[in-house]
């Protein structure tokens, strides 16, 4: 079956999604990429949308779903290269995507995810103190 | 009103639901929408269809593109021989949902377009029609 692909670098996993996905698509990406931080202990995940012509209640929820697993497991996410057409349609959709964290694009994106490791070290991803 | 052009779609899986997103951005393309109300069909195609094949258990979508004196549109009509809904009013309503969804779809697709009409009886499926004006 069709995936993905996850790329890694250093801490990090790398996404970019680059083909129209269909929803059972979607959902093994979300599988995927938990399997994935916990095989390799990353401590961030970047989703790079900018192919994306358009993200829908879906794919909405999926990616709110990675934000939510990836916290579950000690990891932040990033979604990045939101097109504006794309963001202006969500928002009418109704949907904010709450609780997942954007940048403009990937440069952006990568240096959320380090100064938010600088200033979370490991184990307080929960938003609870390490020590 | 004159309808320029029409084609109708199977709708049985979610490969189905992306060539119907294709399709639609086709058609919008031609009628000269913006990348803006091009983006918002295309989204609304994309929740509508998924309604068809989870709800509906699968169906069908006709595209038409419409000229009206010197106003171009695009129409799309969902059909499915699906269970219906008993209480559409509720299924309008934003965070409403009985599936897997955010709720958002049939709430969010009528912000989307210019005319949205949900025909649907209990037991023998339901038929969205919506409409977006350049």
């Amino acid at each position: 079956m069709e995936s993905i692909p996850i790329l890694q670098m250093g801490e990090f996993l790398l996404v970019t999604i680059q083909v129209d996905m269909h929803d059972r698509l979607a959902m093994k990406l979300q599988d995927d990429l938990t399997n994935r931080i916990s095989q390799t202990n990353a401590r961030g995940v970047l989703i790079d949308i900018s192919s994306l012509d358009i993200v829908d209640s879906f794919i909405g929820r999926i990616l709110g779903n990675i934000a939510k697993m990836s916290r579950v497991l000690d990891a932040q996410t990033v979604v990045v290269g939101m097109q504006p057409a794309v963001a202006i349609t969500l928002v009418e959709l109704g949907l904010s995507l709450e609780g997942i964290r954007t940048a403009l694009n990937v440069e952006k994106g990568m240096a959320l995810l380090r100064a938010s490791l600088e200033t979370a070290p490991r184990g307080s991803a929960n938003g609870y103190a390490s020590g | 009103m004159d309808m320029l052009q029409a084609e109708t779609m199977s709708i049985q899986s979610s490969a189905d639901v992306v060539l119907v997103r294709q399709s639609v951005r086709q058609f919008a393309v031609k009628q000269g929408f913006s990348l803006v109300d091009q983006t918002k069909i295309v989204t609304a195609a994309s929740e509508l269809a998924r309604n068809t094949l989870d709800y509906g258990g699968g169906g069908t979508v006709k595209l038409e593109a419409l000229q009206d004196g010197i106003r171009q549109g695009l129409r799309l009509t969902f059909e499915d021989e699906g269970p219906g809904i008993p209480d559409i009013e509720l299924a309008l309503k934003d965070g409403y949902t009985t599936g897997s969804g955010l709720g958002m779809g049939l709430s969010g697709t009528k912000r989307l377009v210019n005319e949205f009409n949900i025909v649907s009886h209990v037991g023998k499926g339901t038929c969205v029609t919506i409409t977006k004006w350049k």
